[in-house]
């Protein structure tokens, strides 16, 4: 059969995920410290795995709302005021998802007419171009550059905006980067948004992880943006709950049923031992989180320091557990570099231009790795590093 | 508490440069304050921690409650620290509830654990009452657990 005329063509002319490409390269080998994985690398914390097992022992196994629970949504509200100081309805105005990704993919379906525009900024995660364009929405790059620390600026966003544009998308922390938000250039895109009448989806997956003392600030803590702002957020970095696959979003009474009405055909509800977890987890909340943070920003000091000791320049992130280091002085493409150090030195990476063509001449390092293991990759680096330099 | 005492606490074992990087510090200003730690009786050593049954250590351990009774001046104290001199005694506590003194002895075999309760530990004047417990099996030792945390199967790389 034919197969290329019967797979649609918006799938058929998506990219494949550069990090797919990459993760056969890796997997199947023991010998290799990764830096390459987007994910803490301590389990779930032993009292939420644990709440699971006893409410598995209970019987709960079955459908929940398709909004999700009443008692995590009114965990969640609590949560978000706390962190975000905007206050949701439990009833109304929250929708528990399959992670943030299907979050995302839900809150693009519910609002997108086909042609519309959706501004967004690389490099990025790499799900946000095809989410846009499985939603019929054409998506609009805004780069985000090394000298601006990986900051989006509102000037490129302004320049950016066409009357078919209605949702600025925004990830920060962000990953591949660990690029963070000024508040003054958050604040300039809040009124861009307001000024042109635009929605904004704002993931904030990382935003309980940020050194050096700083406080996260939301777009939707600006003024005009709460009724326009589909906040989205979830469980798997910060209570390192990747694999249970547990989101949510946040969103005006009339967005949160639009994107209900998608969630309850396509998913119906989250598993109900993932949100057994996240409630389990809240009621932990920044204890379940604060000790890894803190050994995050000693992790990040570690990496920084050593990457920039072998001349790799690389900016000190304000947040995620991502380092984003510039490696065109090897004279190396960040693939070639990245297939080299795994070949000879057995040390993972992932190039930057698997998030897009903005990472080129850049590598994404998880240092969400043991003090000793990033210690050890980094050595090998330097040797590597040291060898393409004919040092 | 001092962030270095808390690294070292979580591992001892990594380098000062290491180390210096990770918290932002000069090396030697490390070297100087693990010097002084050290000097100080702040640290009071290091040690591997070791899975026993792994290293075909045949020892076995007892955990020892002992009831003393005060004396007027420094209440547990010189008897506490009179026991925990004995080469056999690993760790000694000062207990809340209904005994005084934990106190946990190593030994080459019962025998050898008994030998020292009858005639080292009870003798001593002060000591009313002793109850020997053995340890049977170790599951987790100093935030170690035996047998490693599971086979987590963590992806090498992910986006």
């Amino acid at each position: 059969m034919e197969y290329d005329n019967k797979i649609s063509h918006i799938i058929r002319d998506l990219p494949r995920s550069g990090i797919r490409d990459f993760f056969e390269l890796v997997i199947g080998r023991s010998d290799v410290i990764s830096l390459g994985v987007g994910e803490p690398d301590k389990p779930t914390p032993w009292p939420i795995r644990e709440a699971v097992i006893r409410s598995l022992e209970k019987g709960q196994t079955s459908y929940t709302s398709n909004l999700g629970l009443e008692s995590l949504r009114i965990a969640i509200s609590e949560y978000v005021t706390k962190q975000f100081r905007v206050t949701y309805d439990p009833k109304t105005e929250i929708l528990v998802t399959v992670g943030v990704s299907e979050a995302l993919d839900i809150a693009f379906r519910a609002v997108l007419n086909p042609g519309d525009e959706v501004i967004y900024h690389e490099p990025c995660y790499v799900s946000y171009s095809p989410s846009i364009k499985m939603a019929y929405g054409v998506p609009v790059v805004v780069q985000t550059r090394e000298e601006n620390e990986f900051a989006l600026m509102a000037a490129d966003v302004e320049a950016a905006i066409t009357p078919r544009t209605k949702v600025i998308a925004l990830n920060f922390p962000t990953n591949p980067t660990g690029g963070i938000m000024p508040h003054e250039e958050l604040a300039k895109i809040a009124a861009l948004a307001v000024k042109h009448d635009l929605l904004v989806f704002t993931d904030e997956i990382y935003c309980e992880l940020l050194y050096d003392g700083r406080q996260h600030k939301s777009i939707v803590e600006f003024p005009g943006m709460r009724e326009r702002t589909v906040l989205l957020h979830g469980f798997s970095k910060a209570f390192a709950m990747t694999g249970w696959r547990l989101g949510y979003a946040c969103a005006p009474a009339p967005l949160r049923e639009a994107m209900m009405k998608i969630h309850q055909y396509c998913m119906l509800c989250a598993p109900i031992m993932s949100q057994m977890a996240g409630l389990e987890a809240l009621k932990m909340g920044a204890s379940a989180y604060e000790e890894m943070r803190q050994s995050y920003e000693q992790r990040r000091n570690l990496i920084v320091s050593r990457l920039n000791g072998m001349g790799l320049h690389c900016f000190n992130p304000g947040g995620a557990f991502y380092v984003f280091p510039d490696i065109r002085s090897t004279g190396l493409t960040s693939k070639e570099f990245a297939i080299q150090l795994l070949e000879k030195k057995c040390v993972a990476v992932v190039p930057g231009s698997a998030f897009s063509s903005a990472g080129e001449g850049f590598v994404r390092c998880c240092y969400a790795t043991a003090p000793d293991l990033i210690a050890k990759a980094m050595d090998l680096m330097e040797e590597f590093v040291n060898e393409v330099r004919g040092k | 508490m001092d962030p270095l005492i808390e690294l070292l606490r979580n591992n001892s074992n990594r380098s000062p440069k290491e180390i210096a990087l990770s918290l932002g510090v000069a090396e030697s200003e490390i070297a100087a304050r693990i010097a002084a730690a050290e000097a100080d009786g702040t640290i009071l050593g290091y040690s591997a921690v070791v899975d026993r049954l792994k290293a075909g250590d045949r020892r076995v351990t007892a955990l020892i409650e002992v009831r003393i009774s005060p004396e007027r001046d420094g209440g547990f104290d010189r008897l506490a620290r009179r026991i925990s001199k004995f080469d056999q005694v690993r760790d000694c506590f000062l207990m809340s509830g209904g005994y005084d003194l934990a106190v946990i002895v190593e030994g080459k075999d019962l025998l050898d654990v008994a030998t020292f309760v009858s005639e080292k530990l009870s003798t001593l004047g002060g000591v009313l009452s002793t109850a020997t417990r053995f340890e049977l099996k170790a599951y987790k030792e100093n935030g170690f657990l035996a047998n490693g945390g599971g086979d987590e199967e963590r992806l090498p790389v992910s986006p």
